[in-house]
């Protein structure tokens, strides 16, 4: 995370015309990594700072209520999900408008395994969820790795639309449009009096989570990091430069579709629940604009990303409930809410509320570097 | 890609290690196991003066157009009884959550009806996709789940749930005495289904089948959310069914209507009691019009449509003591709409709650709600008896037919009830008691 963040200004203004040269940012990157002298320690930064995330969590969730762990929990889901996205999106400059559909594969996974084999680990459940997923991600990476710009979107969108639509054709194992409903394992009976059972699915959420991101960090923080950016700012100079442009862009598929099965699998836990309209078209919308409010290009920009998901729509609802609106309007203005904030970020910060504040700190450090715009 | 096998070993090693970890001690995902029973012996949610209660309901969104205004029915019987002193002093609190339709967020008003506002008991929770999600929940918790506002036949499950007590008369108890209804009167007819392509449309078949096998020529479905039914109406026309039974929800009721005077196909419709309320079709039929730009009467559609019901229709008008009594609370505590079957439905909905309130004694506990439910059997403002016995709490038991002109409504077919098994379907016996005989409701 940290590392990438003080490269970022100069790859991630290669997405527009004005950046640097990007078969120059492609070429650097292979060269100055394997000369590294503390090869070892960006693994061991990320699971300090993920341990310190989750002993965070764990204190932020013995401190609140079952209402605000349940919140907690959703959004180191969604934060799994966002990073997803982020790694196609921001980091391959792939824009898909399908990363729901993942999530629906996750979700389905993880509650068919609770479902029909009730005595299989939850971790094993995870694995299983996030090993579908990359195939899914695999399949549909591969088959769209030659398109690009609106395209992939438009074949991704399809899979947002079409894919929920599976559990309609097969109700009897899904649930048609009810969908599935469970019970999942709460806290181990030696942690009883410890920590209760929405306690304890939030700290797995984020155990889940943060794995997930640590694996995302490391993995584009890396060669095939450098290869994605590259293959993102210039797939011909990429290319050139002996980058297997298609390979690079299928990884990142696979990747990011892990990462959100993974979410979608968390929910289903969290949740008890895997229904065909919770996964619809308006979910990949809405990782997409989050991704796009936290900020491209960064795995921070997911975190807020994440907040944005859970807490704006949570204040936008209660705004419209406190001002007790007609029923129309009520209805639309959590929509409106988001939109709005949406907007006004990206007007005032371009790169989102991570491009803000890493600008922020840069002005403060270093006032010289900051006009990479 | 040539990568260094160490270097990539190294996040697989990470993970493999945090799963075992996490693999280590952990049971099954899915063995929940008993655990402890959860204590009824509890009044959680009531206070010297109030009763707290919840609902998770579509409050927005694409299903609020037609089930809003079953919180505002239920609202304004508790705003009616709470103005003449409560029950047993204690005015009630009832909190409806909007959940929009979405199953995940029914999972989150629920908990945080349960875990943050801590109410007594629920009341009414809206929709099968929706409330099937929380049933396992509020049973684990020990919350009384009363009168969920779908006729799927989970509800009526003593052994799974036994905090659950069903309302609605079910899609099979209700699509029986519309089979029998069919079968008998229109005996030589080619009958239709148009069902909804979820466990409405299953239920429904299965008590329509029992009588219909050998008269169905055409089956169509639609999936909730679609938005229109031209290749459904269509398949029915070619099937050449006279008679169309529809188990859907009013929406789509409509837009049947709307598409066969459209493609000048005039089948008899029958719908099922969830598609039946006049008044909400009439006001569809009217806002379906006004987009295509076309006026016209509803009623020119309307007339003719045969509907189930189990409760007084609004159409009865003074005919009906509670149908009077609950106009009366609705002009005086409801919203500007003008009342409606939907209205009607939480408004007994409500009533049944004070009614089985009143009956768990001065100072109520969780334990004697669910003793008191039994006092229900009478099947108060409706018009077949109401069951919530320890082995049978599925709610309304039947229901009648009734044939709609300009306006009013023709009964076709006397109260009837039946169970949702094979058994038969027989005249229905119900003493009702009237408005002033409940307590709570008397005081005005």
């Amino acid at each position: 995370m940290a590392p990438s963040t003080h490269r970022a200004p100069a790859s991630d203004a290669g997405s527009t015309p004005a950046g640097s040269d990007p078969a120059a940012s492609a070429r650097r990157g292979p060269r100055s990594v394997p000369g590294h002298p503390l090869l070892g320690h960006p693994l061991l930064r990320r699971l300090l700072l993920a341990a310190a995330a989750l002993a965070a969590v764990a204190a932020v969730t013995t401190a609140t209520g079952p209402v605000t762990d349940l919140r907690v929990a959703n959004a180191g889901l969604f934060l799994l999900a966002v990073a997803g996205l982020q790694v196609l999106v921001g980091t391959s400059g792939q824009v898909s408008l399908g990363h729901g559909a993942f999530m629906f594969v996750g979700a389905y996974t993880m509650a068919l395994l609770v479902v029909n084999v009730p005595a299989l680990p939850l971790a094993a459940g995870m694995a299983a969820a996030c090993a579908a997923g990359c195939l899914a991600g695999l399949a549909v990476g591969a088959a769209t790795a030659r398109l690009h710009g609106p395209y992939l979107a438009g074949a991704t969108l399809m899979l947002a639309v079409g894919l929920p639509a599976i559990a309609l054709r097969f109700p009897d194992l899904l649930g048609g449009a009810n969908g599935l409903g469970f019970s999942t394992i709460g806290a181990p009976p030696a942690l009883a009096g410890l920590v209760d059972d929405t306690q304890w699915r939030a700290i797995v959420v984020w155990t889940v989570a943060l794995i997930g991101l640590v694996v995302l960090a490391t993995a584009s923080g890396g060669r095939l990091g450098r290869h994605l950016r590259a293959v993102r700012d210039d797939p011909t100079a990429a290319a050139l430069s002996g980058v297997p442009v298609g390979r690079v862009r299928v990884t990142a598929f696979v990747i990011s579709a892990g990462a959100g099965s993974l979410a979608g699998a968390c929910q289903a836990y969290v949740l008890g629940t895997a229904t065909p309209s919770t996964y619809g078209l308006a979910l990949s919308l809405v990782l997409l604009a989050a991704l796009v409010l936290g900020g491209l290009g960064s795995l921070w920009g997911a975190f807020w990303a994440a907040l944005a998901i859970v807490y704006v729509e949570v204040a936008g609802t209660e705004l419209a409930h406190a001002l007790e609106l007609d029923t129309d309007v009520r209805n639309n203005l959590p929509v409106v809410f988001f939109g709005a904030v949406l907007i006004i970020v990206v007007l005032a910060w371009p790169r989102g509320v991570h491009g803000a504040l890493s600008a922020l700190g840069r002005h403060r450090s270093t006032p010289q570097q900051t006009g990479d715009s | 890609m040539r990568t260094d096998p160490i270097r990539a070993a190294r996040p697989l090693a990470a993970v493999s290690l945090a799963l075992a970890v996490l693999a280590a001690g952990c049971t099954g995902a899915g063995q929940t196991g008993e655990g402890a029973e959860a204590d009824l012996d509890v009044s959680t949610g009531v206070t010297d003066d109030t009763v707290t209660i919840g609902a998770h309901m579509p409050l927005t969104g694409p299903a609020a157009p037609g089930y809003s205004q079953i919180s505002v029915g239920a609202q304004a019987v508790y705003d009616f009884v709470n103005a003449n002193g409560g029950v047993h002093g204690r005015t009630i609190e009832y909190l409806a959550e909007d959940d929009a339709y979405d199953p995940t967020r029914t999972v989150e008003v629920t908990r945080e009806l349960v875990h943050e506002d801590e109410v007594f008991a629920m009341v009414g929770g809206l929709g099968t996709p929706t409330h099937s999600k929380v049933v396992d929940f509020l049973n684990r918790e020990g919350v009384p789940d009363l009168f969920p506002s779908s006729g799927a036949l989970m509800w009526n499950d003593p052994e799974k749930y036994p905090l659950t007590y069903g309302y609605q008369v079910d899609y099979t108890k209700e699509s029986k005495i519309l089979g029998e209804y069919v079968s008998e009167e229109f005996e030589d007819a080619e009958v239709g289904y148009l069902l909804q392509n979820d466990d409405v449309g299953v239920d429904s078949q299965r008590g329509l089948d029992m009588y219909l096998q050998d008269q169905a020529v055409a089956v169509e479905h639609y999936e909730s959310g679609a938005e229109d039914l031209s290749a459904q109406i269509a398949g029915l026309e070619q099937e050449g069914a006279d008679v169309v039974v529809c188990a859907c929800i009013p929406n789509y009721v409509a837009l049947a209507l709307l598409e066969s005077a459209r493609i000048g196909y005039e089948p008899q419709f029958i719908t099922s009691s969830i598609g039946g309320d006049t008044v909400t079709l009439r006001g569809l039929l009217s806002s379906f019009a006004e987009q295509a730009g076309s006026g016209g009467d509803p009623d020119d559609f309307l007339n003719g449509l045969m509907t189930l019901g189990y409760l007084p229709p609004v159409e009865l008008g003074g005919d009906d003591p509670w149908v009077e009594f609950l106009r009366g609370v609705y002009d005086e505590y409801g919203g500007d709409a003008p009342l409606s079957n939907t209205t009607v439905y939480g408004m007994v909905q409500a009533v049944q709650f004070v009614r089985a309130l009143e009956a768990a004694g001065e100072d109520p506990t969780r334990a004697s709600l669910i003793e008191a439910l039994e006092s229900l059997e009478s099947g108060g403002p409706g018009l077949v008896p109401f069951s919530s016995t320890g082995e049978d709490r599925g709610g309304y038991a039947g229901g009648f037919i009734t044939r709609y002109e300009d306006g009013e409504l023709e009964m076709v077919r006397d109260p009837a009830v039946t169970d949702s098994a094979e058994g038969d379907i027989e005249p229905a016996e119900v003493d009702r008691p009237l408005p002033e005989d409940i307590g709570p409701l008397a005081q005005g």
